[in-house]
């Protein structure tokens, strides 16, 4: 293989007959930026939908209440449907084994003014692990803790933004402000990927706001975190359980999404996995076709090529060539055509990717790029297609008598 | 050097077969300047084929430099062709992308010498067919007569046992001719053993012994007067 005799013939059968080692290069190159391209789209569509999902953990369930569509047991229709803290602990000794995460959630909007600044934001009471179901990340301080809840503690973990509003450039930290009248202690700030309606939250301890609000022991929602061990089949089948459970609890029809409802996303998670690997199948079907193509015409020119040259093979054999040489010879130039072809295409391919980046982001295409398992796999298929392209016509030649070449035109 | 015993070849043609060769005894000796005459369809241009092993007979014994050949691959039917044989054809048959230095080297490289050194003993024969200073030209660059003493000079690369050469003139004029065949003389003079194929009376006037051939027999063979005069 590394004959640089061998090399040198080659070069110089390329270098002399370019239009033709640039046409056959030319359909391979074709082939490889399509496959490149077609791949790299169909990523670009996979990311968007990761990042649809991104705000939230990829286990997270959410149970919520509303009012009843349908009379149960007596019960009438439009009865509001409260959930409690007793319902919250039902859940956790229930299906302890089944939850990673659990937290309580109390929607309301609140007035915060510090010094001369003030605003309305949305405040949401709840429990430490929602830090791990919200996927806050905290940037100064803490995150609300199990001793917040059990004192019940005047706390707030403000958004970002919040921060910015009211404190601008200063520090936040430690500070105390004033929330529907009462004075809170900021102990933690935090941003969160999933948009500036999220940075301009606020948290606190889900007792303090029972306490604060009728002192009662109502919850608004509850959101959990299904152990990463289930399968997503086995989380959907937990989900649904649950639903099932808890609207017999709560003496609600068995049918009653308004009532009652579990957000699962492992149902989302096999959608959009579905989708996703129907798009997949869909991109390698299509892909290998154009491959295919590609193959299909650089067998056509190396068919060609062979053709013309069976002259040269012929006068080449009188003086002393054996088959395998030319077999060899004709093989290896058909390799190096097809492999530096292919990477100019793969090149121009991954380049243009590059370049579209995030300009496309409105149609559902963010980042396309092809994975170095593709771009291997194809540079295979690239070398063999031109062993097989090169290896089958010249084989022909090559047993094809001396005197018959010799007489070709 | 070339002893050829009862020497039979057909060639199919549809259902049929032509029987081109019907019997050829030949001896050829170390040396000796032999041409063979004969009209189109004589068989000559077969009977060279198979001498040059680009042709398999289907009866008969072929020795070449002693060696019965029989069964021969293309691997060795091309080992032996490089060790033993140099081909000069009608069409010249030089390798059009390949320079004339490099067309003389092209045996050497299928000998497996290395680069500098076959290039170096190329342009020396390229010298001694007084084309030394044509060495970095394409063929196309060349005269017919240039190109034949091209292809002489490829022939003569490896040194080999027995030059063959198909109708060298056949594509010259009169003067290209006759530096083409003094040039095959001085060759034999040297003591290859060239062997021509021709349907011209002065190109075989010019070579020892000539063998006529018709309809696949030989119908003679004897010394030339240039044979006796030597």
């Amino acid at each position: 293989m590394f004959d640089l005799d061998r090399w040198r013939e080659i070069f110089q059968s390329i270098n002399k007959n370019r239009l033709r080692s640039v046409l056959s290069g030319f359909t391979v190159a074709f082939a490889i930026l399509l496959f490149t391209l077609l791949f790299g789209i169909v990523s670009g569509l996979s990311n968007s939908f990761k990042d649809a999902f991104a705000d939230d953990a990829m286990n997270a369930m959410t149970i919520r209440v509303w009012k009843t569509s349908k009379p149960y047991k007596g019960l009438q229709t439009g009865r509001r449907v409260q959930l409690r803290n007793a319902d919250y602990d039902y859940v956790k000794e229930e299906y302890d084994n089944k939850i990673q995460y659990q937290t309580a959630r109390i929607f309301k909007s609140v007035n915060i003014r510090y010094k001369s600044k003030a605003d309305t934001y949305r405040l949401r009471a709840v429990h430490p692990d929602h830090q791990f179901l919200e996927k806050t990340i905290i940037d100064e301080g803490r995150y609300l803790n199990e001793r917040d809840l059990k004192e019940k503690a005047k706390v707030l973990v403000i958004g970002r933004l919040i921060k910015e509003d009211l404190f601008g450039e200063k520090p936040a930290l430690n500070k105390r402000v004033n929330l529907n009248g009462s004075s809170f202690l900021v102990i933690g700030v935090f941003s969160d990927d999933g948009g500036d309606n999220e940075e301009r939250q606020v948290y606190m301890p889900v007792t303090t706001a029972q306490m604060m609000y009728g002192n009662n022991d109502y919850i608004s929602q509850i959101n959990l975190g299904y152990n990463p061990d289930l399968s997503l089949d086995a989380a959907i089948a937990f989900g649904n359980k649950m639903e099932r459970d808890l609207r017999k609890r709560m003496n609600i029809h068995p049918d009653d999404q308004s009532a009652l409802s579990v957000r699962n996303m492992a149902e989302a998670n096999k959608g959009v996995g579905q989708f996703m690997f129907i798009l997949y199948l869909i991109v390698i079907i299509v892909g290998s076709g154009t491959l295919v193509a590609g193959i299909i015409g650089i067998s056509n020119i190396m068919i060609f090529v062979i053709k013309e040259r069976t002259k040269e093979f012929g006068i080449r054999k009188a003086l002393g060539a054996k088959p395998a040489s030319i077999v060899g010879m004709v093989v290896q130039e058909s390799v190096l055509i097809t492999t530096i072809a292919g990477y100019l295409g793969l090149s121009l391919g991954t380049f243009i990717l590059a370049q579209i980046g995030d300009t496309l982001e409105d149609y559902f295409i963010k980042d396309p790029s092809v994975s170095p398992g593709i771009v291997i796999g194809a540079t295979i298929t690239l070398i063999l297609a031109g062993l097989i392209a090169g290896y089958v016509p010249a084989k022909r030649a090559a047993n094809i008598k001396p005197i018959e070449a010799l007489r070709a035109d | 050097m070339i002893k050829i015993e009862k020497l039979h070849k057909s060639y199919p043609i549809g259902k049929d077969s032509l029987h081109v060769l019907k019997g050829i005894d030949l001896h050829i000796k170390e040396g000796e300047f032999v041409s063979i005459m004969g009209s189109s369809g004589s068989g000559k241009s077969t009977l060279l084929n198979i001498v040059g092993l680009l042709d398999i007979h289907d009866e008969g014994n072929y020795y070449l430099n002693g060696q019965l050949i029989k069964d021969l691959n293309e691997k060795k039917a091309a080992i032996l062709r490089n060790k033993f044989l140099g081909f000069v054809f009608q069409s010249f048959n030089l390798i059009s992308y390949k320079t004339a230095v490099e067309n003389v080297a092209l045996p050497l490289y299928y000998k497996g010498m290395n680069r500098k050194e076959r290039l170096q003993i190329a342009l020396e024969y390229l010298e001694k067919v007084g084309l030394k200073d044509w060495a970095n030209h394409l063929p196309n660059e060349l005269s017919g007569g240039q190109k034949q003493r091209v292809a002489i000079a490829r022939a003569l690369v490896t040194k080999p046992k027995v030059v063959l050469a198909d109708e060298p003139t056949g594509a010259l004029d009169s003067t290209t001719t006759d530096s083409v065949m003094d040039l095959l003389k001085a060759i034999n003079d040297e003591g290859m053993t060239v062997f021509v194929i021709t349907h011209e009376e002065e190109v075989a006037e010019q070579t020892k012994r000539v063998v006529r051939l018709k309809d696949g027999v030989i119908i003679s063979d004897e010394f030339t007067k240039a044979a006796k005069a030597v």
